[in-house]
């Protein structure tokens, strides 16, 4: 195994979340588009999507989630060493969301900054790249955010999911609240999705983002991850995945062995839609909100193109005394919700040709 | 407008950094090189100061002829928010309905996108305000 051994005590120091207040119905949805509304929700185990006010993007929901992971540490911003944002709908396609969110949370000029981008696994990415700054001693701390304003085409099977979040992590040795045993990741060339430079809206393989991209990826990773470290399902208190929809990470998490009361405090999507590059990192904030010292959480991501990323994790001591309370818990930003009909929707997203 | 001129302007508009006169401990933003009051006293003793980004609504209104870049938001809110530190600033309420807004109601700054130069141009952040 040439990636993935950590034997530092590298983990997240602190951690982050946003999501947008808005939301849409399966059904509206399928309403415009003469779809079967009640077939699309249980079908994808999805019962509502965020979608960002038209002055939301991918940086300001970074800086939100940077800003609530500062507010439960005592961190000094001028000790990020890195910041890295991983995205697949970075407003700029030349200029780093990274510098805004660095210069936006008070870091030093001092840093190494970059944006990610891995379909919806870019966040993770992001952590890994952290980890080996953090490990090496190259930084004190690292930012790592997954955020995402995904697109889905009108009238494509995207819409009903494609969402936005975001979250963000510190990574460091010091006063870590969830010690990263070991990170794994497994990575192919398959084209199960895809959005080619200027196109406004991804591509996708139907059935094919299933078994031989999402479920394959994020099976091995998850079986390699738990076999490298001598664990097995039962020995997770938490289990997360990445979550396209409700029903993929519900029925992966089946095969390899967990039960319910392992996933459900993770599994965020059906009430907020495929928020990509943030959709496991929120979950593990979800399940971060409510984690007790000594628990263990499994996590993988997917990304397509494809690729996952795994971390096996324990929460620590130092989580009994952490101010979990100094920023809103996903709970909060769940609930907190305004429904859209499609008309507002579409102009909150764009959809709508403007005159100049 | 050019970026240089908007660029000069981040510090205070993602991070709300105002100046300190280090002679009667005044806060002003945006930031001042002299103090009003003190004046040849407050030279070289303008300091950063940051506003801890929480205040209440001095005073709003409802914008329905909104410029081009709030198109999409219209109706919207306006208001005068009068800092914790006492100076007062202007800035956009998001995450409230019009109908919900009143005079005295706790606000907090967040970063939002204010405008953008078209297609193309260069995207200008700052902050907003939305309820606490």
């Amino acid at each position: 195994m040439m990636f993935g051994h950590n034997g530092k005590d590298v983990g997240i120091v602190t951690y982050g979340a946003y999501i947008p207040r808005f939301r849409i119905l399966p059904e509206e949805i399928a309403r415009v588009w003469g779809e079967d509304g009640q077939a699309m929700k249980s079908g994808l185990m999805i019962f509502s999507k965020s979608v960002p006010y038209p002055d939301e993007d991918v940086i300001t929901i970074s800086v939100e989630a940077s800003r609530n992971a500062l507010a439960r540490s005592k961190i000094d911003p001028e000790d990020i060493g890195a910041v890295y944002v991983g995205s697949e709908s970075h407003p700029y396609a030349v200029k780093p969301s990274g510098t805004i969110v660095a210069e936006a949370i008070g870091t030093s000029h001092f840093i190494t900054v970059a944006d990610y981008e891995f379909a919806c696994k870019a966040g993770t990415a992001a952590v890994q790249t952290s980890m080996g700054l953090v490990s090496s001693g190259m930084v004190k701390y690292a930012l790592a955010v997954g955020a995402d304003t995904s697109q889905g085409a009108p009238g494509d099977a995207l819409e009903y999911s494609a969402s936005a979040g975001g979250a963000a992590f510190i990574i460091g040795r010091e006063k870590v609240i969830v010690t990263i045993n070991r990170t794994l990741s497994f990575t192919s060339d398959t084209p199960d999705f895809w959005r080619r430079e200027g196109q406004p809206y991804p591509s996708h393989g139907g059935r094919f983002t299933g078994e031989p991209a999402y479920f394959r990826h994020v099976a091995t990773c998850a079986k390699e991850l738990m076999k490298v470290q001598d664990a097995k399902p039962s020995d997770y208190d938490f289990a997360v995945f990445h979550q396209p929809n409700g029903k993929f990470p519900t029925r992966v998490a089946q095969q390899l062995g967990f039960e319910k009361k392992q996933y459900e405090t993770g599994l965020t999507t059906p009430y907020i839609g495929n928020t990509y590059s943030a959709s496991m990192m929120i979950g593990l904030s979800a399940i971060l909100d409510v984690a007790k010292p000594g628990q263990r959480i499994l996590g993988v991501a997917f990304g397509s193109g494809a690729g996952s990323d795994g971390f096996d994790m324990t929460v620590t001591d130092e989580m009994a005394s952490y101010n979990r309370a100094a920023a809103p818990t996903v709970k909060w930003f769940v609930e907190r919700s305004e429904l859209l009909d499609y008309g507002r929707y579409a102009k909150f997203k764009g959809k709508i040709v403007m005159k100049e | 407008m050019s970026n240089p001129r908007y660029w000069r302007e981040n510090p205070s508009r993602y991070n709300l950094i105002g100046r300190r006169c280090e002679n009667c401990k005044g806060v002003f933003f945006p930031p001042r090189e002299i103090c009003p009051k003190c004046r040849r006293k407050s030279l070289g003793k303008m300091k950063a100061y940051k506003l801890t980004g929480k205040g209440k609504v001095y005073s709003f209104t409802i914008v329905h002829d909104p410029m081009p870049d709030f198109t999409l938001m219209k109706p919207y809110i306006m208001a005068m928010i009068e800092m914790e530190e006492g100076v007062r600033l202007t800035g956009q309420i998001v995450d409230c309905e019009p109908e919900k807004i009143s005079i005295g109601m706790h606000v907090e700054a967040t970063l939002r996108k204010l405008g953008q130069e078209g297609g193309s141009g260069i995207i200008r952040y700052g902050y907003k305000f939305r309820p606490v």
